[in-house]
């Protein structure tokens, strides 16, 4: 049954039916409304859950990580600051491979300050070691929020669902909550295979010397790969269950016929199928190519998708200065050796919350013919804003 | 799609007010989204939200550019020129204050409905917040949702004396406005 929900009110509903029986956050826009729901729900007695309020970030994460590591499900949500004053632990919670779950609520990264959605959070830990899952919608927030607890199960890795901030969790709009009953029956009771046992005593995340470093990097590379798998039968399974999927890795949709294809990850996309279903009579349709699983990364997923395609037209919603677009170029990457790969064309844009117009679609159309345009640029830059040597 | 953009200031409720339409609609059975743009979270400092209302899903989500309504709820923002920018030319603009329809409408060139929320909402609510009246308005001057709709969306969200207030005051904006003038689109 559809409510009208705020995003960050569903995320708190969503977690609550998975029973996690640890909760670790503060507070950090735009992540807060999370939280505060979550602490509501405890305090009225309708969620049941250890709900420990830490004074950093580092404490939240390193709270989850203890929790899970003794054996229990445990969830905590951040953002922007609060992603990097969690690095260290991240890094750790990743190399001990710790099943657990984390909203991000995606915000920009200081300096200068920004409380607005970009993806720079996120990035700023992919090679972390985690899944990361983007969220097109509030619904597929929910629907992959659950979905997270059983993926980190099944694969013992920890999940992050990247969710747009503001965009997605200040969000009022309908979203479909499925009973407990449900979640009761499709989400196992949670298990470590290495959970800390005084009966069977071990260590995790300790010193490893030269002689066995790679082996564990060998060992968590594949595990992150077989995962991809996982991520794709659990948003089957979910859609056997609601009859909703997420997209499972990746979503194409569009005219098959395409030329030109579009691929951005979180909730840009809407806007610009909306910008293609109001385009001129004169300007191409595209392929849209919905990017769910950043890590792993779908590489064989996403060279089917991008079969037949002239141009390929890569949305990056944050930068690595010096480079580029850091989702076109792992898609470059990915494409070089396929004969006959599309174009890639990589902008980055909406940084630090800049508005995406839908008639962002036309623009993008247009510029694949400007055969002086650049690699990659920043799309909505106003260069006239800049002094003549910065432009 | 029909488009709405809410301007106020911090403390008026202008992000409940988009909420609150969203819910509304929801509730008469149409899809909706509703979302501020935060810029300085402090009372007093400017603050605009957006609501989107249709009869399927839906999926832009940049920020309303061409309202289709525009909610003003602070009477000192109508200084700004800019508050009516994009406004579709069939579209209008409820305004809290205590200037006459006919001199708003005519200082920006589009149809205007006056309504002195905020003295009602301190004489029926006890507090100085026009949202709902406001609302109130703009529903019964377009016919776009029931008002029993809004005392739905009101219920999710209040109860107790709040609630029962603010029912008391979307009742009585509805009865002072003329119902449906603005069923049609404005001739531009």
């Amino acid at each position: 049954m559809l409510e009208a929900l705020e995003g960050s009110q569903a995320i708190a509903r969503a977690v609550a039916l998975c029973r996690p029986d640890v909760v670790a956050a503060y507070p950090i826009t735009p992540q807060t409304h999370i939280v505060e729901n979550l602490s509501r729900l405890v305090a009225e007695g309708d969620m049941h859950t250890e709900f420990v309020s830490v004074e950093s970030e580092f404490s939240a994460a390193s709270v989850v990580l203890g929790a899970a590591a003794a054996g229990v499900r445990a969830y905590t949500a951040t953002a922007s600051q609060g992603v990097l004053l969690m690095a260290e632990v991240l890094f750790n919670i990743a190399g001990m491979r710790i099943p657990l779950v984390m909203t991000v609520a995606n915000r920009a990264v200081s300096a200068p300050l920004s409380i607005w959605n970009d993806h720079s959070d996120s990035m700023a830990v992919r090679d972390s070691g985690w899944i990361q899952l983007h969220c097109a919608d509030n619904q597929e927030a929910v629907d992959t929020t659950i979905q997270a607890f059983r993926i980190a199960q099944e694969t013992e890795l920890p999940v992050m669902v990247c969710m747009d901030g503001f965009v997605l969790t200040h969000t009022m709009e309908p979203i479909a909550l499925p009973e407990q009953k449900e979640v009761d029956n499709w989400l196992p009771p949670f298990e470590f295979s290495r959970r800390l046992d005084p009966d069977d005593p071990k260590s995790l995340g300790t010193l490893v010397a030269p002689d066995f470093f790679a082996e564990v990097r060998h060992s968590h590379h594949g595990a992150m790969l077989k995962a991809l798998d996982v991520i794709a039968a659990v948003d089957r399974d979910w859609e056997g269950l609601t009859g909703r999927a997420c997209g499972g890795l990746l979503e194409v949709s569009g005219p098959a016929e395409a030329k030109i294809g579009i691929l951005a990850m979180g909730s840009t996309l809407g806007t610009i199928a909306m910008g293609m279903e109001h385009r001129g009579p004169d300007v191409a349709s595209a392929r849209l190519i919905k990017l769910r699983a950043f890590r792993p990364f779908p590489a064989e997923a996403l060279r089917a998708a991008c079969d037949g395609l002239d141009h390929l037209i890569v949305i990056d919603r944050a930068i690595s200065p010096g480079l580029g677009g850091v989702v076109g170029t792992e898609v470059a990457a990915v494409l070089a050796d396929v004969p006959g790969a599309p174009r890639i064309h990589n902008h980055a844009m909406g940084l630090g919350g800049r508005d995406i117009p839908e008639t962002v679609y036309t623009d993008l159309v247009a510029a694949i013919a400007d055969p002086d345009a650049p690699a990659f640029s920043i799309f909505d830059a106003d260069l006239q804003k800049l002094a003549p040597e910065d432009r | 799609m029909i488009e709405y953009r809410i301007h106020g200031r911090g403390g008026q409720g202008s992000v409940a007010a988009a909420y609150l339409l969203a819910a509304t609609a929801f509730h008469a059975g149409q899809m909706c989204q509703a979302f501020p743009a935060f810029g300085a979270e402090r009372r007093g400092a400017p603050v605009t939200a957006f609501v989107r209302t249709d009869a399927g899903p839906i999926r832009l989500r940049s920020q309303v550019r061409t309202p289709d309504f525009l909610i003003v709820q602070d009477g000192t923002l109508l200084q700004d020129a800019h508050i009516t920018a994009g406004l579709k030319p069939g579209g209008g603009m409820i305004v809290n204050t205590t200037r006459s329809s006919d001199e708003v409408a005519k200082t920006f060139g589009c149809r205007a409905l006056a309504v002195g929320a905020t003295a009602m909402a301190v004489e029926v609510i006890g507090r100085p917040i026009p949202n709902t009246a406001l609302l109130a308005a703009l529903l019964q001057a377009t016919g776009l949702f029931p008002i029993p709709s809004l005392a739905a969306a009101l219920k999710d969200r209040f109860s107790g004396e709040v609630l029962e207030n603010n029912i008391r005051l979307i009742d009585r904006v509805a009865a002072s406005v003329d119902k449906d003038i603005w069923k049609e689109p404005a001739v531009a």
